[in-house]
């Protein structure tokens, strides 16, 4: 079942230092297919650490593994994620005339995904 | 460490708009790597040791081995052909090459656009609407006693910003560093900047503007209704306690982030910051900054204004320089797919624009320039390999205040710099068009 968050593009330290030394590593592509999501949130989707979730925009969608974050640090229905490549998929090439795409608080589906390897 | 070491000092790190020239930088001349550099914050000194030689070949062309020379002519053929083509990036590279990525531009009728578009383009159109009440960084760290930050994250992406210029440093009028100053960052997270902070103010996403207008009411006696709190997640008792500092500090300022311009309002949420700042002034001094992301991107505004007399998303097809953000942005002229070739200097637009202008990325032939191997030069048709500015190239970058600082390289690269190529890429275009490719209609000189 999916539920509507919000979910703020943006940059981390982390992904700085890893894209310093290559964007094309695997140490950049796991920064940016972690999604910071708040721990209530992840407790009543069922997800823990590390546990892939679906984002879906009418842009397009991406799978990403869910990090948790205590609620005084990222309030509910707030997701955080580094831009690149999938963050990408999610943003609409519109740009209402000037020339800047939206990439903080979209408006997404998340939606848990179950593989059979476990979460 | 090999035995031929060699000091620069003052060098300066280009990794973002903080341009920090207080490197002393540790060399090896043997192996061309830096060993170490001081003064450098977590991500400068990421940025100086991964820019070592890496052996890539000088140039591709449809991923096979090229020459330089040989890549110039296959871009220079792309480009001379091109109906509709666009030039993108600029932030990561001199003054010097900007200059003559805009001459290129201007001679093939294209478009010239930098990643201002995609970061303070919004800001660049408030600024044209509302002005701007600046100061620079050595102001800001020698006056400010109430440095508010809006919708950024400094800790993670600028981080001597708050020791160099705007939280800790001693300066001329703030005698006792952070004791003289207060501090306040405004986001709709906590972030690693959120502990620099005296006070913190949560807004609710997609409320920024409504709280800007908010306390220009306030600053200007008008009445804010207490409603304000549930829109915006923020009550009216700490926009009046957050009024009544502002209108008490001497010296104000807002260093503000994307949070205000890649979000719902876009360039109305700078515009209302920095119509907040000038109303401000009829009480006491204010400034506002809008905080830079790579190290010269202050330095293509700069350069495509002083060329075009506009910053960013200029188009010559007419012969003459148009600016319409919207129009003659990258993203939208890859969205709408109308641009037909793309030169890309010192820029990753396969790694974060909208999925729909990558896939238009793929449909079209692309030349980049750029040290390193990114998703971009992966989808290039030309692809060269370039030096690092600022560690092998010298020339000229602009500060996030529009200051120029001289870069001070640490050693020589195999690889030509992007004016290089660039500059050979000009001259042969201008020999294919026989000049300045004139828009269709335009009156022929007579003949004298
Ligand atoms: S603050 Fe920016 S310019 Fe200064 S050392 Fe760090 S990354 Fe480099």
């Amino acid at each position: 079942m999916a539920e509507i968050m919000t979910l703020i593009g943006g940059r981390s330290s982390k992904q700085g230092t890893t894209l310093c030394a290559s964007k094309l590593g695997a140490a950049y592509a796991e920064i940016s297919s972690t999604l910071e999501m708040n721990v209530e949130d992840m407790a009543r989707l069922g997800l823990s650490n590390n546990s892939k979730v679906r984002l879906r925009t009418p842009a397009g969608e991406a799978i990403l593994r869910c990090k948790g974050r205590e609620t005084k640090d990222l309030p509910p229905g707030i997701l955080f994620m580094t831009y690149g490549p999938l963050s990408s998929q999610l943003m609409a090439g519109d740009t209402a005339g000037s020339g800047m795409p939206i990439s903080k608080n979209l408006d997404v589906e998340v939606e848990p995904v179950r593989d059979e390897n476990g979460p | 460490m090999g035995e031929n070491l060699k000091v620069v000092r003052d060098a300066t790190c280009t990794f973002c708009g903080c341009v920090c020239d207080d490197m002393h930088l540790t060399v090896d001349l043997d192996q061309k790597r830096i060993m170490k550099a001081e003064n450098a914050c977590i991500l400068g000194k990421a940025w100086f040791r991964e820019h070592g030689i890496e052996e890539r070949p000088l140039a591709l062309i449809g991923g096979r081995t090229a020459t330089t020379e040989e890549a110039v002519e296959a871009a220079a053929q792309i480009l001379a052909q091109a109906r509709f083509p666009l030039i993108y990036g600029l932030s990561d590279t001199t003054c010097e090459a900007q200059r003559v990525a805009v001459a290129i531009a201007d001679m093939i009728g294209g478009t010239v656009d930098t990643t201002t578009s995609v970061c303070h383009g919004p800001s660049g159109i408030a600024f044209e609407g509302v002005g701007e009440s600046t100061a620079s960084l050595g102001e800001i760290k020698n006056r400010a006693d109430l440095v508010v930050f809006w919708g950024g994250n400094p800790a993670e992406a600028h981080p001597r910003l708050f020791s160099r210029y705007a939280v800790t440093p001693k300066g001329m009028f703030i005698p006792n560093g952070r004791k003289d100053r207060t501090v306040v960052l405004v986001d709709v997270r906590r972030t690693p900047s959120t502990p620099a902070a005296d006070i913190f103010i949560q807004v609710k996403p997609r409320s920024d503007f409504e709280v800007l207008w908010a306390l220009r009411a306030l600053v200007k006696g008008r009445k804010v209704d207490p409603s304000i709190e549930r829109r915006t997640g923020v009550s009216l008792a700490v926009l009046e306690d957050l009024v009544a500092r502002m209108k008490s500090c001497r010296f104000g300022v807002f260093l503000f982030g994307m949070g205000l311009t890649m979000n719902r309002g876009r360039h109305f949420n700078s515009g209302a910051l920095l119509a907040l700042a000038t109303d401000l002034n009829e009480f006491t001094h204010w400034v506002a900054k809008p905080v830079r992301g790579h190290g010269n991107v202050t330095g293509a505004d700069n350069v495509v204004s002083w060329q075009t007399g506009f910053p960013f998303g200029v188009n010559f097809s007419r012969g003459y320089p148009r600016f319409n953000p919207g129009e003659f942005t990258s993203v939208d002229l890859l969205t709408r797919r109308e641009a037909d070739a793309a030169l890309i200097i010192a820029s990753d637009p396969a790694d974060n624009f909208p999925k729909a202008a990558i896939e238009h990325l793929r449909r079209i032939p692309v030349i980049t320039l750029d040290p390193k191997a990114t998703p971009t030069t992966q989808l290039a048709q030309v692809a060269f390999t370039t030096a690092t500015y600022g560690i092998n190239v010298s020339g000229t970058v602009y500060r996030m205040d529009d200051v120029p600082i001289t870069l001070r390289p640490a050693f020589e690269s195999p690889y030509p710099s992007d004016e290089q190529v660039l500059t050979a890429i000009r001259d042969r275009v201008r020999a294919l068009l026989g000049g300045n490719r004139l828009p269709a209609g335009a009156p022929v000189a007579a003949a004298s």
